[in-house]
């Protein structure tokens, strides 16, 4: 359609534009179907232009999410890595197992423990930091911006490598603290009660900056007039924030909130360095049971139907906190 | 009232004297306020920083202050002992090429893979595009966790195992290179591309001297993020090689620092470790924020 106006000096061809961009699910376009009807090479390249990610998508996507959804209803195990068709379909076995199993339960619960405190902290931190950056400085702001997300971006086996040695009892930093007030530091790691704790302390730690900048870029999309004439009508810091900031800034709580509890849900690296799990399996959550059932143990067929039931968990709070947030807003 | 702002002010904001009661602009009654927003911002980042500073100062000391209790801060005594005793042991070199070669083609295939279906999903209309789009924003979504065993067997049966094919495939084309593609892209103007079109070039024409110039920025933030996302990946690399001169960096240091006979506690080592993976990551990071946060902000605005 646009195109019609700017081409309208050449008359010949001017058919054949606006046919195209009309009419985009009906095959050769337009009466005269011109030297090459241009929805029918669009067509063709729209699908050699998809090949390539699709093909690939298919091979290493699709077709390994379904394979696992079958093979949670098999025993596949390590013989069957070799042999993929002679693993057993034992219905659901292995889902009931799962729920009868301490050790998965426990996980289940870890990782909701994870969740439950470390969601809601980040989210609040990252947008205090962002409030902060965005209202309270003039000077240094990509400074400290560079700062807070700075973790956001490094190796994540090594960070917390250093967290292991920043918790150390003896000779951590965090030891350093305790002994420059005359106390002894807590065995963080060490401690069953203690060792989620430090281990949410480094997640909030490391995805504060994720969130942060995504409440910069949405404080920055709300008009600065809506914030000037709540200043003149006398609105003071904290009504501003939650008369204005919030509200307006609900699709970015949304879709911050959505994004970190995903990837909470799915926590390794932390508890597969720093802790192995331990102590006692205080830190064992689903995805580090999954991939020691499954790689250390080959009971892939058990550790499959434990990734299931993460997957479902994910998408059902997914989908809850989609509904819950997107009513507030009405 | 200046008094009472101005000292503290000195250590945060530096451009004003002590003492100054010049009438500051019309800034002035906003003063104690802001301090208060420098003061907090700057505990903060002093906690947001101090892991890596403890790692970078505990790397270059001496075995007797690292195990010293209470702990030492600041090393007195620079040694790059760490350093050496780590490279001893751990053939760094070998896994900084692995990681290298995995993260460099893994981000070659991204920029041209997830371009060409951007580009198709933004500027070509055909049957199946919005399905297709479906399908992309659908992967967004599904943990990787999710196909980590099948792709085990997978690339079992292709002897992929140790092989950097092996490490690449899975990650050659991501949902989130395509959304960020098709974002950009939609900005070029679509009488640029029929101007083209109608002085009878092709789609491939189009695509590779037209838009892909165009989008020049959003090529520079894909190939930071996916380069750096390879870089960092550990769980794939980990269960995709067996054979310790396969290893990425992440692996060869994690399988070092949860080996008990390997690093042996040797907290030195394994900081000089972290220091030289978190290294070159800072570096890039420093140099190129800007790209990072137009990437973050972009995919968050859907």
């Amino acid at each position: 359609m646009r195109t019609m106006t700017s081409k309208a000096a050449q008359p010949a061809k001017v058919q054949a534009g606006p046919g195209a961009s009309e009419s985009p699910a009906t095959g050769p376009a337009g009466r005269r179907g011109g030297k090459k009807s241009s929805m029918g090479v669009q067509n063709l390249a729209g699908w050699l232009f998809s090949t390539p990610f699709l093909v690939l998508f298919l091979v290493f996507m699709a077709l390994p999410i379904l394979a696992t959804l079958v093979m949670s209803f098999t025993d596949f195990g390590l013989r069957n890595v070799t042999h993929p068709m002679d693993a057993n379909f034992i219905g659901f076995e292995n889902y009931v197992n799962l729920f009868s199993d301490d050790k998965f339960l426990k996980s289940l619960f870890n990782t909701a423990y994870f969740v439950v405190i470390g969601v809601p902290l980040t989210i609040f931190l990252g947008l205090v930091v962002a409030v902060l950056l965005n209202n309270g400085i003039d000077r240094a702001r990509t400074f400290f911006r560079v700062g807070f997300y700075a973790p956001v971006v490094t190796t994540i086996v090594a960070v917390a490598v250093v967290w292991r040695f920043v918790l150390d009892p003896s000779d951590g930093l965090v030891a350093g603290l305790f002994s420059e007030v005359g106390l002894t530091s807590p065995d963080f790691l060490g401690s069953e009660t203690l060792a989620m704790p430090s281990m949410i302390a480094m997640a909030v730690w490391r995805n504060l900056g994720t969130v942060m900048v995504l409440f910069i870029a949405g404080l920055q999309a709300i008009p600065t007039e809506v914030r000037e004439a709540a200043r003149l009508d006398g609105a003071g810091v904290w009504q501003e924030f939650k008369g204005i900031t919030v509200p307006l800034l609900r699709p970015t709580l949304l879709y911050a909130t959505v994004i970190t509890t995903i990837g909470y849900l799915n926590v390794f690296e932390e508890p597969f360095v720093m802790t192995q799990g331990g102590p006692s399996d205080s830190t064992l959550t689903v995805s580090l049971n999954m991939y020691r059932e499954g790689f250390n143990f080959f009971h892939m067929g058990y550790a499959s139907a434990m990734a299931y039931v993460l997957f479902v968990v994910i998408m059902g709070i997914t989908v809850l906190q989609l509904r819950l947030l997107k009513d507030n807003t009405k | 009232m200046s008094a009472t702002s101005a000292p503290g002010a000195v250590s945060t904001a530096p451009s004003k004297k002590p003492g100054d009661t010049r009438p500051s602009e019309a800034k002035k009654p906003r003063n104690p306020k802001r301090l208060l927003v420098y003061v907090l911002l700057s505990v903060g980042l002093l906690i947001m920083s101090a892991p890596f500073l403890w790692m970078a100062l505990s790397a270059f000391k001496t075995q007797a202050e690292l195990t010293a209790s209470p702990p030492v801060w600041i090393p007195t005594e620079w040694t790059l002992e760490n350093f050496r005793n780590l490279l001893d042991k751990l053939d760094l070199p070998l896994y900084f090429m692995n990681s290298v070669i995995v993260a460099v083609l893994v981000t070659v295939s991204n920029l041209v893979f997830c371009s060409m279906l951007g580009y198709a999903l933004a500027k070509l209309n055909f049957a199946g595009r919005n399905k297709i789009f479906g399908l992309v924003l659908g992967a967004l979504m599904v943990p990787g966790n999710l196909m980590l065993l099948p792709l085990f067997v997978l690339m079992s049966k292709l002897h992929l195992i140790d092989s950097y094919a092996g490490l690449v495939l899975p990650f050659a084309a991501g949902a989130f290179g395509v959304f960020l593609m098709r974002q950009f892209m939609q900005s070029i103007p679509d009488e640029l591309l029929e101007a083209a079109r109608m002085d009878g070039a092709g789609e491939w024409y189009i695509f590779w001297r037209i838009v892909m110039p165009l989008v020049k920025p959003a090529l520079a933030t894909l190939s930071i993020f996916t380069f750096l996302g390879s870089w960092n990946n550990f769980v794939w690399p980990l269960i995709a090689t067996n054979d310790p001169d396969k290893y990425t960096l992440p692996v060869a240091l994690a399988t070092f620092a949860t080996d008990p006979n390997k690093a042996g506690g040797s907290n030195g080592m394994l900081m000089a470790g972290s220091f030289l993976i978190v290294l070159p990551v800072l570096v890039v990071f420093i140099a190129l924020q800007r790209h990072f946060t137009q990437g973050i902000a972009t995919a968050g605005m859907k």
